[in-house]
């Protein structure tokens, strides 16, 4: 009990401006989802499975963010701001904004991606939940997957769902619609997972804001590349498939690569 | 092989062992250096389109292999210092990510000095230059990671997480930079391909070539001296060099 006050404390003095009850309240709805699954560890004799494990992390990531809504709408206002800022840049010719149109949507996209990234561990790291998440003898890849995944389900989701308004505003090619959904679908977790790598390295810094975008824009490359490619492909309708199927590997590949990395980098952050 | 390695894990003893290399290091890429230079810029036998621009390329091709092959060698130093803990390893890499990012920012700037009188333009999108420009990114976002902790042993295990995160993803970015490239760029650069080097322009090259990695071994022992001494700073006996030395 003292230490849960403590710690609520800590963040307060932390945090400051930021609404106190509601951190109150996603501390306290915490510690008791955390309470329960060690709990449900001690009575019964079988170690909670990975399956549990995974769903408790998520269902717990998602209720903090669902108090805060903030954190998904700020995103994707930035988003759409982004994307509505490039007409007036640019002019407001139809046929030069559908031409730049996917590069334009997956570009906001990435930065909206990065900019909410730092929600992934940082709080977490305040508030001392990381290290108890880390010293619990689940494997860490499980717990990592799990947070990832509701930070794809916060920002992700939501940027695939707003993703078509903003594509008839610069008057993508109507045959490109699929292609820019599917090309989200796969990509934006790819953009999680790495993203989520270059979080845990620099949750323990203080400034760490600038730098993330330093260290994950660059592997976000490959994905633009092949996104915008698979879009511009079915814009002169021909077959996308190749460029869908390099995303899938990608996708896959840091499905199962960037877990270990995360758990090693937060190793290293948390120290 | 590990009864003749591991006495290296001991800082002084890769001290001093780096101490006796630099000079055998220094004199041969001394060596090296003014033979290929001098043959390859005044000597070698002139391009026959390019004329004489061509010998910058003297310089940029050790360049650019070489910011590729510290990268590497920087995702070595950083696997065995996450497999085997070993914080010398933090050293190495610590050490070679500025070299590598020179060498990077040297090919780049040699290439748009190149690409100047034959393309008519400082930079174009081609993929090696792309490649190479992300690759200056990824050494710039290891140098940075490394500057932003205060402790250097955490500073290093970072880094090489991401070095290692980053030595994945050069084989990926590289070919998606280039497949990128074709789809996007007709022929209208002119490539300049790998046609087959007459002896007397290879002969300097491969001197210069040499010479190039002699320089960044005998850059990387400096490095490395300060790094072990700058993390090793408490210890008796480098106190008792510092102190041998002001004596003297």
């Amino acid at each position: 009990m003292t230490l849960k006050a403590q710690s609520s404390q800590e963040t307060e003095n932390l945090v400051g401006t930021i609404d106190e009850t509601f951190i109150d309240n996603a501390l306290i709805e915490n510690t008791v989802i955390e309470n329960t699954a060690l709990e449900n560890t001690a009575q019964s004799s079988k170690p909670l499975s990975y399956r549990h494990a995974f769903m408790l992390v998520l269902k717990r990531d998602l209720t903090i963010a669902m108090r805060h809504k903030d954190d998904i709408i700020n995103p994707l206002l930035f988003f759409v701001i982004v994307v509505t800022l490039f007409p007036l840049g640019i002019g407001p010719e139809a046929q030069t904004l559908s031409r730049i149109a996917p590069g334009i949507i997956w570009v906001a996209a990435l930065l909206a991606t990065l900019l909410s990234l730092d929600r992934l561990f940082k709080s977490d790291h305040l508030d001392g939940s990381l290290e108890q998440m880390l010293l619990s003898p689940h494997p860490i890849f499980i717990l990592v997957l799990a947070k990832i995944f509701a930070h794809w389900l916060i920002t992700g989701l939501p940027l695939l769902l707003i993703a078509p308004l903003l594509a008839v505003l610069l008057h993508l090619d109507e045959h490109s619609y699929t292609a820019l959904l599917l090309t989200l679908l796969l990509g934006t977790p790819v953009l999680s997972l790495l993203g989520a790598v270059g979080v845990a390295l620099t949750v323990g810094i203080k400034k760490g804001g600038v730098l993330l975008s330093l260290l994950v824009l660059p592997l976000y490359i490959p994905v633009l590349i092949f996104a915008t490619s698979a879009i511009d492909t079915a814009a002169l309708g021909l077959p996308y498939s190749g460029q869908l199927a390099i995303i899938a590997a990608l996708f896959f590949g840091s499905l199962t690569l960037a877990p270990f990395a995360v758990g090693a980098a937060l190793k290293v952050s948390t120290n | 092989m590990w009864k003749w390695l591991h006495p290296y894990a001991n800082p002084e003893v890769s001290y001093h062992f780096t101490n006796k290399l630099l000079p055998w290091l220094s004199a041969l890429a001394a060596i090296f250096l003014s033979i290929g230079l001098v043959w390859a810029l005044l000597f070698a036998p002139a391009d026959y389109q390019q004329g004489h621009s061509f010998r910058i390329f003297y310089i940029h091709v050790p360049a650019a292999s070489l910011s590729m092959g510290i990268y590497f060698a920087m995702a070595v130093a950083a696997f065995s210092s996450l497999v085997w803990q070993l914080k010398l390893a933090d050293a190495s890499a610590a050490a070679m990510a500025p070299v590598g990012a020179s060498f990077t920012a040297i090919a780049l700037i040699t290439g748009a000095a190149w690409g100047k009188p034959m393309w008519g333009t400082w930079w174009i999108w081609d993929a090696r230059l792309t490649s190479e420009l992300i690759l200056l990114f990824l050494y710039l976002g290891v140098i940075a990671l490394h500057n932003a902790f205060e402790d250097k042993n955490l500073a290093g295990k970072a880094a090489g997480i991401l070095t290692l995160v980053g030595v994945i993803n050069i084989p990926i970015i590289k070919y998606s930079v280039d497949w990128w490239n074709t789809l996007h760029q007709g022929s209208t650069v002119s490539k300049l391909g790998k046609p087959s080097m007459s002896l007397d322009m290879l002969w300097p090259f491969i001197f210069c070539f040499i010479g190039f990695s002699l320089l960044v071994g005998v850059i990387i022992c400096l490095r490395f001296r300060n790094e072990i001494l700058a993390r090793n700073s408490i210890r008796p006996w480098v106190r008792e060099l510092v102190k041998n030395n002001s004596s003297n």
